[in-house]
C-alpha cells in the first residue's frame, strides 16, 4: 500500500482503502497522457465522417429521395446480391474451412495463404482477374460461352460472383478459426457412436460451430453489401441489373450529392442495424 | 440381474491366456509416436472387465484410442470375436467408448445423445428414440431424458456416457478414466453403480485409469502399463500382495526391494539384506507394508526383529490419522505410524532412528 502510493501520483482525495486489492488495478486510475490522447484523436477521426453524413443530409427532402424507384432498385438489387453472395459462400466456404481445419494435405500452409488473399488484394485487381477467368474470353469463361451459352460479365450473376470472391474469405477465416476452437474430439465421439465423418460433421460439428458460421456470414454479407471496385470491374454499373447500391452512390455524387447522401444514410442505417443484431455476440464478448 | 452377475462369474476365465476360442478380445497393440512406442497385449473373455492401470503418459489412452480405431495401429492384430478389426474405420467398429471428459454433445438432449449411436447404426428416429429412453430408465434417468448435458451433475452425465455407449450394443466398451471427473463424494457412489453395470455388461470392457481403487473395485483383472510396455498383470489381490514394479509398490502402499535370495536371507542389489520367512534362491522381490515398520530412536535392546536398519528421516506426511515417515539411510523405506508415537519419538526430518521390521511381515517372492 505505502509502496504504490508512493511510485504513483495519486490525485488527492482518492481513497486509498478503496482503491485496494479486490478491485481491477486500473480502475480509479489516470489514463495515460500518451495513451489517452491518441485514442481520442482515432475516436473522432472514426465517428466524425458518420456525424457529418448526419449534419448535412438533407432531411426535408430525404423522404422524396429514398421513395424515388431508383434507391428501392438499387436498394433491393443490393440486399438481394449479397444475400446470394452470402449464401454461396456458406455453401463452399464452410466445406473449404473444414478442409482447412481438419484434414492435412501437402501444401495446406499455401492453399490457405490463398484463400486469404482476397482480403488484402484490390477488389479492382480482384474484378479484372474475374474477368480474365470468366470474361467472355476468360480461360472458363469462353468454354462456359461456347458450350451452355452462359455469359457471366455485366450481369446480376456477376455481381454475385465478384462479391463472393470478395466476401468468401471473411467466412472461410471466421469458419475456420471457429473450427479450430472446437473441440475435435466430439467428432470422434461420433465416429466410435458409428456416424461417418460426414454424419459426424453434419450432425455434430455443424451445431457446435453455429455461432462461428453465423458471425462469419454476416461478415461476408456486409462486406459484401459493400463491394465497389470488383463489381464495376466485372459487372459494370447498368441500373436494375448491376447497379448495387455503393454504385449508385458513387454515381449519384457525380451529378447529384443530395441524393448520394441519401443512399448512403440507408447503407448506414443498414450496418447499424446489422450491428445492433449481432450486439448480444460481439458487444459483450469484451 | 444376479443371474448375469453369476452367468459373468461363470465366464471369467483363469488365465489371460486361457481362451484361444476367438471368444472376445486378442489385441497386440503396437503405436509407434516419435520416441514414444506403445507395445501391449491384451486379451479378455466375453463378461471379463480388463482394467490398464499406469501412471500419466504411459500410454494407457493411446492404447484405448487405437482399441477404438482413433489412432491407426503400427503393427500388431486386433481380433475381436474372431473378426479382425485392425483395418476397420472406427465407425465400423462394435465398439463402444466412454470419454474422460464424456464429450456428451451439448446440443443435444440427454436422450438424443444416447439415441445418436443407434440412428448412425440405422435405427429409424422412433426406434432409436425408444431405445435410448430404455437405456436412461435402466440409469435410472429417465426423468432427465429432455436435459441438455450442462445441466446434468458430474455423476447422471456419466451414466448417460455409459448409456451412449452400450446404445449400440458394442462387443468391446471402453472407458477411459470413468471416474476422474468426478469430485470425492459422487465418485464412490457412481463407482457402484458402474461395477453394476460392468457386471451386467456380457463382452468384454477396458478400462484405462491411473487410480489403484478404481481399478482393483472394477477390474477382473489389471493389465499395469509403464512407459508403453505392460510391465505387471493379474487379479487385483495379487498385484496388490505382489508388486513388481516401484510404480505399483507406490501404488499399493508397499515398501518394494529386488534382491537375490539365498534361503531366508535377500541380499538386494543395493543395500542389506532382509530376512524373510520364505524359502528361496534366485532374483526375487521383497515386499512389506509401511505399517509392519517399527521406529526406535536407540538401538533397541531386546527386539526380536531381524531386521534392524540405521536409516535418517527424510519427511513426514500426514496420512488419515497416521503419519507417514519416509526414511533414508541404509535402507531407504516408507514407515506409518500413529500421531502418538510420532510425538513420542520426536521425529523431525533429520533425526536418526532405528528402523526395524519383523521376518514375519515381510513378504517375499520371485523376480
Amino acid at each position: 500500500m505505502t509502496e504504490s502510493a508512493g511510485t504513483t501520483p495519486t490525485p488527492p482525495g482518492t481513497d486509498l482503502a478503496a482503491a485496494a486489492p479486490r478491485r481491477p488495478r486500473h480502475r480509479g486510475r489516470m489514463v495515460p497522457v500518451p495513451l489517452l490522447v491518441p485514442a481520442l484523436i482515432g475516436l473522432a477521426f472514426l465517428l466524425l465522417p458518420l456525424l457529418a453524413l448526419v449534419i448535412r443530409a438533407p432531411w426535408s427532402g430525404l423522404p422524396q429521395q429514398l421513395t424515388s424507384p431508383e434507391v428501392w432498385q438499387a436498394l433491393r438489387l443490393s440486399l438481394l446480391c449479397a444475400t446470394s453472395a452470402t449464401v454461396l459462400s456458406l455453401l463452399v466456404g464452410v466445406p473449404l474451412a473444414w478442409l482447412l481445419a481438419r484434414t492435412d494435405f501437402p501444401g495446406r500452409g499455401v492453399v490457405r495463404a490463398l484463400v486469404t488473399l482476397p482480403l488484402v488484394l484490390p477488389p479492382v485487381v480482384g474484378g479484372v482477374a474475374l474477368l480474365l477467368a470468366f470474361g467472355r474470353n476468360g480461360v472458363v469463361g469462353q468454354w462456359l460461352d461456347a458450350w451452355f451459352g452462359i455469359t457471366l460479365p455485366f450481369t446480376t450473376t456477376g455481381v454475385v460472383l465478384a462479391e463472393t470472391f470478395v466476401a468468401m474469405p471473411f467466412l472461410v477465416i471466421s469458419v475456420e478459426g471457429t473450427l479450430r476452437a472446437a473441440d475435435p474430439r466430439y467428432e470422434e465421439a461420433a465416429t466410435t457412436l458409428g456416424a461417418s465423418r460426414f454424419t459426424a460433421f453434419r450432425r455434430v460439428t455443424l451445431p457446435l460451430i453455429a455461432p462461428g458460421i453465423a458471425a462469419g456470414a454476416v461478415l461476408a454479407w456486409a462486406r459484401a453489401l459493400g463491394e465497389f471496385g470488383a463489381t464495376i470491374t466485372f459487372a459494370g454499373n447498368f441500373p436494375g441489373r448491376t447497379q448495387t447500391m455503393p454504385l449508385a452512390v458513387y454515381l449519384a455524387l457525380q451529378n447529384d450529392p443530395a441524393a448520394a447522401i441519401a443512399l448512403s444514410l440507408v447503407l448506414l442505417a443498414v450496418s447499424i442495424a446489422v450491428l445492433a443484431g449481432l450486439r448480444d455476440r460481439w458487444m459483450n464478448a469484451s | 440381474m444376479t443371474d448375469t452377475g453369476e452367468r459373468k462369474a461363470a465366464m471369467e476365465s483363469p488365465a489371460p491366456d486361457g481362451h484361444r476360442s476367438g471368444e472376445g478380445l486378442d489385441a497386440r497393440l503396437v503405436v509407434e509416436r516419435g520416441a514414444f512406442r506403445l507395445d501391449v497385449a491384451l486379451t479378455a473373455a466375453p463378461g471379463e472387465v480388463v482394467a490398464l492401470l499406469g501412471p500419466n503418459g504411459a500410454g494407457k489412452t493411446t492404447a484405448l484410442r487405437a482399441l477404438a480405431g482413433l489412432v491407426p495401429l503400427t503393427d500388431g492384430h486386433l481380433r475381436l470375436d474372431g473378426a479382425a478389426l485392425d483395418r476397420t474405420p472406427p465407425e465400423s467398429r462394435p465398439v463402444g467408448v466412454v470419454f474422460q471428459d464424456y464429450l456428451l454433445f451439448p446440443h443435444l438432449t440427454a436422450l438424443d445423445n444416447v439415441a445418436f449411436g443407434p440412428r448412425c447404426r440405422g435405427a429409424g428416429r422412433a426406434e432409436a428414440r425408444a431405445r435410448a429412453a430404455a437405456w436412461l430408465d435402466r440409469m435410472g434417468l429417465a426423468a432427465h431424458a429432455g436435459a441438455k448435458p450442462r445441466r446434468l451433475s458430474g455423476g447422471q452425465a456419466q451414466r448417460v456416457a455409459l448409456a451412449r455407449a452400450l446404445a449400440t450394443g458394442p462387443r468391446l466398451l471402453l472407458l477411459d478414466e470413468p471416474l476422474a471427473a468426478l469430485d470425492a463424494r459422487t465418485r464412490l457412489e457412481v463407482r457402484a453403480q458402474l461395477r453394476r453395470h460392468l457386471a451386467e455388461f456380457e463382452a468384454v470392457a477396458v478400462l484405462v485409469t491411473h487410480d489403484p481403487l478404481d481399478a482393483m473395485v472394477l477390474a477382473d483383472r489389471l493389465v499395469v502399463v509403464e512407459d508403453g510396455a505392460v510391465v505387471q498383470e493379474g487379479g487385483p489381490a495379487d498385484i496388490a500382495r505382489r508388486p513388481r514394479t516401484d510404480y505399483i509398490a507406490r501404488l499399493v502402499g508397499l515398501n518394494l526391494y529386488r534382491g537375490r535370495a539365498e534361503g531366508h536371507i535377500v541380499r538386494l542389489d543395493a543395500g542389506p539384506g532382509i530376512t524373510t520367512t520364505e524359502d528361496l534362491s534366485g532374483p526375487v522381490f521383497v515386499a512389506f507394508p509401511p505399517s509392519a515398520v517399527t521406529l526406535y530412536d536407540e538401538r533397541p535392546a531386546g527386539s526380536s526383529a531381524r531386521n534392524l536398519w540405521r536409516c535418517e528421516v527424510a519427511g513426514l506426511e500426514s496420512h488419515g490419522d497416521q503419519i507417514r515417515v519416509d526414511l533414508t539411510g541404509e535402507l531407504p523405506l516408507a514407515a506409518d505410524l500413529t500421531t502418538v508415537a510420532a510425538a513420542e519419538l520426536g521425529l523431525h526430518p533429520g533425526a536418526r532412528v532405528w528402523a526395524a521390521v519383523k521376518a514375519t511381515q515381510t513378504h517375499a517372492y520371485p523376480a
